[in-house]
């Protein structure tokens, strides 16, 4: 009997392990018990060892349920688990004849009710409940899964990882001491904060199917570059899949910034590290950009290099935002094009919040945006400052009176 | 902890739309506040699983084994592995505002829809300011359309356009008491006059209650205008036949609401104070003067039931008069 309580744990072993590394190995096996049920087999190897698991639940709930019972309740306990399993002796014999011919028992050791389980290897057999074959959620698996369990105590964001099916299954597969810990080390190594990698690692999930020494070669091209390990920090930290594109790619993109640009490679160098999604995204809008703030906007090609050294968002901002912004500035509020070069941080504003402001400011007749006459508002004030410090500094008046103006708009 | 948060969220709130934004862009950027405020908040504490352990018995000397119970936490419920708490929220919308127009847009959330029913079949009166411009006519009554016609307007004076007002004020008032269905000889007719209560019982046409204006510098003119059953664009179709009677022409600038039924401008939250607490506060404070004003109007319309059975009781009596 002690042979069959090791076969039955090695069994449920391998139920757990097929459940969370080879989902076909599951799928196969439910086939399995779905060709025994179409064969109408009276009784199945498989079904024998579900029976069994059964009047093993069964054993440990009476056990767990009289733990604080006296000597005597215990016997009576154990003689009641035991008569079962000595009434039915007689309905497995013919049965097990029956199936004697079957391929499947050559690979099972014959079995031998007849020896009774002793308490202690009772107690050692353990019944897990069954894993879902397939789930659209990683709920079902955390409880069961060690290296779920450490990436939520990261700070990954599973939630947001399992819409994406591919990744879920990934996840499940991986073994956080021979996949995982190599790429924190090597992320911790980078610079990144305790409290950045969740966030990092909820964005590029797909860097534990990476090649560590790429990791590496793409890091060292950084740094061939001239970025310090804190910019590369800096960098990582905010465009999470710099690291997975590869070193000809993160050249042609250097060399795109600097030739479109015309900058020095100090500056680019500086631009980069200030908004790094520049590397990772999308070339479209960067160059339709550069059209509309030349063509439509009528910028000069040195006043565009001065406003995106200093704002480099400009880059990547919306093209229908910018023309609005633009024609609200410059037409409405007449301010012309060599004052927009100093203060480009207005296009990062929104247009609303400018047409609020101006207005009040109109209304009130302290609306002058020209440096040369006085009572004049800096553009850098206008757009920058929160509601309270610009009605105290610029319209000298109060919330209250901003707010009553906001409603007759 | 959540659940307390959203109940304090049912009932009836006013916002102030600016112009130039749609009243379902409104609707989306509230909700996604209340979603953002609902989902902050504190998680519940996590559910704990019961692990039978496998270990020695204590304090025996025997080396015997035994299970144990004990509670681990579960992560199935944490806020990483199962997403945010809430994902959408039923939000309406009241009277609504078309994309040029601003002012006092009355949303409700959850339950608090139902008495968005309420409100419309109470057929409150609504205040609009209506500014416009004398001498232009465009295809669409906006200042932003195809300009159409340019007229002169030196001759017009506030006193004549006092007297259209007054005019189109008086034409109204007898389309209002033709469609609240009530006998001008009756007595309910003049307890309800007295009262200021006449309104319709069903649908019609744009009714003014009441039309004066406020400002008058040529080209310019500003009015106040209260009004039921109206949209937008009928009011500023009223600023182009004002233009008509004032033999010149005129446009529509700014269409803006400052009362919709009981909420006013200073219930409006700007775009600034669409979130959580603040949102929760309108509620709770505007919901005894929703509850007070609806049912006064419940009130109203049963007593105007009780009109059917008054009305047969002459027929009733012509019918004993041949016995």
């Amino acid at each position: 009997m002690a042979l069959l309580a090791q076969q039955l744990s090695r069994w449920f072993n391998s139920v757990k392990l097929s459940s969370f590394i080879k989902a076909t190995q599951v799928t196969k096996h439910s086939a399995g018990l779905g060709k025994n049920a179409s064969a109408q087999a009276l009784l199945s190897s498989d079904t024998c060892f579900l029976q069994w698991g059964i009047k093993t639940d069964r054993a440990l709930f009476s056990w767990s349920s009289f733990q604080s019972a006296n000597t005597t309740r215990r016997k009576s306990s154990t003689n009641s688990t035991l008569l079962p399993s000595v009434s039915e002796q007689p309905e497995k014999i013919p049965r097990l004849e029956s199936e004697l011919p079957l391929e499947e028992l050559d690979d099972l050791p014959p079995l031998s009710p007849l020896q009774p389980v002793s308490e202690e290897e009772a107690i050692q057999i353990a019944a897990y409940s069954p894993l879902p074959l397939s789930s659209s959620t990683l709920a079902d698996y955390v409880d069961h899964s060690e290296t779920l369990q450490k990436l939520v105590q990261l700070g990954v964001d599973l939630s947001k990882i399992e819409k994406h099916p591919d990744v879920a299954n990934l996840l499940l597969r991986l073994n956080f001491e021979k996949d995982i810990k190599q790429i924190l080390l090597f992320l911790k190594d980078l610079g990144l904060e305790d409290n950045q990698l969740g966030p990092f690692l909820t964005k590029n999930y797909a860097i534990f199917s990476e090649d560590l020494e790429n990791l590496k070669t793409r890091v060292a091209y950084l740094q061939s570059k001239n970025f310090s390990k804190t910019d590369i920090a800096c960098m990582v930290k905010n465009a999470p899949f710099l690291l997975s594109f590869s070193v000809e790619r993160l050249d042609n993109r250097l060399g795109f910034f600097q030739k479109e640009l015309e900058l020095s490679v100090k500056k680019t160098r500086d631009l980069v590290v200030r908004l790094p999604r520049l590397l990772t995204g999308s070339l479209e809008p960067v160059k339709e950009n550069m059209k509309v703030y030349r063509l439509e906007l009528g910028f000069k090609h040195n006043e565009i290099q001065h406003m995106v050294t200093k704002i480099p968002k400009m880059l990547t901002a919306n093209k229908r935002k910018l023309t609005e912004t633009f024609d609200y500035v410059h037409n409405v509020m007449n301010i012309p094009h060599h004052i927009i070069v100093k203060f480009p941080q207005v296009f990062n504003t929104r247009v609303f919040k400018i047409k609020e402001r101006h207005l009040f400011l109109a209304y009130l007749g302290k609306a002058q945006y020209d440096p040369a006459k006085p009572n004049y508002v800096s553009l850098d004030k206008f757009v920058s400052f929160p509601d309270e410090v610009f009605c105290k500094e610029i319209a000298k008046a109060s919330v209250n009176d901003f707010e009553k103006f906001l409603k007759t708009l | 902890m959540g659940s307390s948060g959203l109940a304090r969220l049912q009932g009836l709130f006013a916002v102030y739309k600016p112009p130039g934004l749609k009243w379902l862009h409104v609707r989306e950027t509230v909700e996604l506040q209340l979603l953002k405020g609902l989902n902050a908040q504190q998680p519940s504490a996590p559910e704990q699983h019961v692990r039978f352990l496998l270990g020695p018995v204590e304090g025996s000397e025997e080396k015997k084994l035994t299970l144990t119970a004990t509670s681990v936490p579960s992560l199935t419920t944490h806020r990483l592995v199962r997403g945010p708490a809430f994902r959408n929220l039923k939000i309406g919308v009241g009277h609504r505002l078309d994309v040029q127009a601003s002012g006092v847009l009355v949303l409700a959330v959850g339950h608090g829809r139902s008495l968005l029913t309420d409100m419309y079949d109470a057929h409150l009166t609504k205040d609009y300011t209506v500014r416009g411009l004398l001498g232009k006519a465009t295809d669409n009554f906006c200042e932003d359309g195809q300009l159409i016609e340019k007229t002169t307007y030196d001759h017009v004076t506030r006193e004549r356009l006092d007297r259209i007002l007054a005019m189109i004020q008086g034409s109204h008032q007898k389309a209002l008491v033709m469609y609240s269905n009530l006998d001008l000889k009756s007595q309910e007719a003049y307890e309800r006059a007295v009262q200021g209560v006449i309104r319709p019982m069903n649908k019609s046409p744009m009714l003014i209650a009441g039309i004066r204006c406020l400002h008058f510098a040529p080209p310019e003119f500003l009015l106040e205008v209260q009004c039921m059953h109206e949209t937008q664009q009928q009011l500023r179709r009223l600023v182009h036949e004002i233009g008509l009677e004032l033999k010149t022409t005129a446009v529509c600038m700014q269409v803006r609401r400052t009362r919709d039924g009981f909420f006013g401008l200073d219930d409006a939250l700007l775009r600034t104070q669409w979130d959580l607490h603040s949102i929760q506060d309108a509620i709770q404070t505007a919901a005894p003067r929703v509850a007070r004003e609806l049912r006064k109007n419940l009130s109203l319309m049963s007593g105007h039931q009780q009109q059917l059975p008054s009305a047969g009781q002459p027929w009733a009596s012509r019918v004993q008069a041949p016995l």
